[in-house]
């Protein structure tokens, strides 16, 4: 038992290693006193740092991908939802086939969702509705909301499986409305896993490339966009190192948030199946 | 509901006709006729380069799934059975950090370590394992895989993790008391019930790993492979038919993929 302790140990510190160690090497060339990327590292600087905070063209890109990332949340929150409730509550017929359609997005690569969904977008140009589907913020948002739907769905899915439904026939029997059951019954205990899946879709949706490689408009630069054209002169490196930087820093709260609730999403789990 | 059916379903529908079409080669215009032959030059075309980039895509794949298979086990079991439950939430955060932060970046970072001014060089010419530092370490199909084994890491783990936190612990006990050795319990016993989870992230691996362009540009020097043949012939190259087409050997690939896994009841594990 102690031997595997220690070599399951060093392996897992090993394999941690070989994990992080690009994220390392993200922070500290963000720190960089030149232009160079090698080794050994040529030097401290925070003048990437200042670079940045004057620079217009990161922080448009870093708000566009955060109100694209809102957006998409936000309805994957509603139709991820109410898909979850459709499948716990219900037996309907081609449920499987559906269920397999949901999962489709996040099982596809990228390039599949994207150039399917920017060939629709051209072929539906002309479309009698009149609906403008010219590549915009609007067709990037359409195409990141379906795969933030399944996380969504599989989150709230999960939950609902594992909650009883007596606490909302309780509810019912004493006489609530179905409104009221809902927002004092329902909502509380799938709360955390709308949370959780929210923040899973926003962190998703904010550093996806793919997709929005094929849906985004000249006017369209995400940050993550944008970070693939910097990418191409090495000048700009650092600078998109301390950009990369100061994300990791902003975005830590939010996955000990997300890590948390998963966590007593699997601890409800155990309790409610009696583990 | 409904939107899904409308912009995934149709979409894809759209994009498997759209294979089957042709491009007028001076307006550059999609002509909607039918026609086979995006995909007679896909199988036969300029000496069979498409097959050898689907062929050399499949095969890159295949082993950076299985470099994630024996990377993530030792970590998922660590962290599901020998790990203190209170360590067991931290490390699972551990895990998922990298993906919250840029993969570009992930990738990109591949060049200062394996490039020729980079750490893993400079650590071997220290060591004096080389004579003078390599160039043979990047813009390569090797370094290429490895990058991609590195950033879909977390995706296997999650999944082996989740399905290896399940199996009781009365089933070791059990195995044990019956007088079975480690190498005996794991083949018999944990193998088995980890597999859902093994398939689960291999899935995932597979298929980002069959559609990835963004690696092979970044640090994979001129080697083509089929999330780039796809995402040029929609862009530089301008062929959205054979595009289409190269598009659904890999949906058509993947299909395959899943319905081997299907059986195993992996995609409920999701």
């Amino acid at each position: 038992m102690r031997a595997q302790r220690w070599i399951f140990g060093g392996t897992s510190a090993l394999v941690f290693v070989f994990l992080y160690l690009p994220l390392a090497l993200i922070v500290l060339y963000a720190f960089n006193k030149t232009t160079i990327n090698s080794w050994p590292f040529p030097g401290f600087s925070t003048r990437w740092f200042s670079r940045l905070w004057d620079d217009p063209e990161p922080k448009r890109a870093a708000w566009l991908s955060v109100r694209i990332a809102l957006y998409s949340t936000t309805f994957a929150l509603i139709l991820g939802t109410g898909l979850a409730f459709a499948f716990a509550r219900h037996r309907f017929w081609g449920r499987e086939p559906l269920n397999f359609v949901v999962t489709l997005p996040i099982i596809l690569p990228g390039v599949i969702t994207g150039v399917a969904m920017a060939s629709f977008f051209l072929f539906a140009r002309n479309n009698p509705l009149g609906i403008d589907t010219s590549l915009s913020i609007r067709t990037v948002i359409v195409g990141h909301t379906t795969f933030c739907i399944v996380l969504v769905f599989n989150n709230v899915l999960a939950r609902l499986r594992r909650v009883s439904r007596s606490l909302e026939e309780a509810s019912a029997d004493l006489g609530a409305s179905g409104l009221q059951t809902f927002v004092h019954v329902t909502l509380p205990t799938i709360r955390t896993s709308l949370v959780a899946g929210a923040l899973l879709a926003f962190a998703l949706s904010f550093d996806e490339i793919a997709v929005t490689f094929f849906l985004a408009g000249a006017d369209t630069t995400t940050l993550p966009l944008w970070v693939l054209g910097a990418l191409r002169q090495t000048q700009n490196v650092p600078e998109v190192n301390a950009v990369a930087t100061v994300i990791i820093v902003i975005s830590l709260p939010m996955i000990a948030t997300a890590a948390w609730l998963m966590r007593d999403e699997g601890a409800a789990g155990r309790v409610t199946q009696g583990e | 509901m409904g939107w899904l059916l409308v912009f995934y379903v149709v979409a894809l529908v759209l994009l498997l006709m759209t294979s089957f079409w042709r491009q007028d080669v001076f307006t550059a215009k999609l002509v909607h006729e039918w026609t086979t032959d995006n995909y007679k030059q896909l199988f036969t075309g300029q000496d069979g380069l498409w097959l050898r980039i689907f062929g050399r895509t499949v095969l890159l794949a295949t082993i950076v799934t299985l470099i994630d298979v024996a990377l993530a086990f030792p970590l998922a079991w660590f962290m599901a059975r020998i790990a203190a439950p209170r360590w067991r939430a931290l490390l699972f955060l551990a895990v998922v950090v990298p993906l919250w932060s840029s993969i570009l970046l992930r990738i990109f970072a591949w060049r200062t370590i394996l490039g020729q001014q980079g750490l893993l060089n400079t650590f071997l010419v220290d060591t004096g394992i080389l004579g003078k530092p390599s160039s043979a370490l990047l813009f390569n199909e090797r370094s290429i895989a490895i990058t991609w084994a590195n950033v879909w890491l977390p995706f296997m783990v999650l999944p082996i993790f989740t399905a290896l936190e399940k199996i009781p612990d009365s089933y070791l006990e059990a195995s044990r008391d019956l007088g079975a050795g480690a190498l005996r319990t794991f083949r018999s016993v944990i193998f088995p019930l980890a597999l859902p989870g093994v398939i689960a992230g291999s899935i995932f691996v597979f298929s980002l790993t069959m559609g990835d362009f963004v690696a092979p540009q970044l640090v994979g020097g001129g080697s083509q492979v089929l999330g780039g043949a796809i995402k040029d012939r929609f862009g530089v190259a301008a062929d959205v038919p054979f595009g289409a087409a190269l598009a659904t050997l890999t949906l058509v690939t993947l299909m395959g993929f899943l319905a081997l896994s299907r059986r195993s009841g992996a995609l409920e594990n999701l």
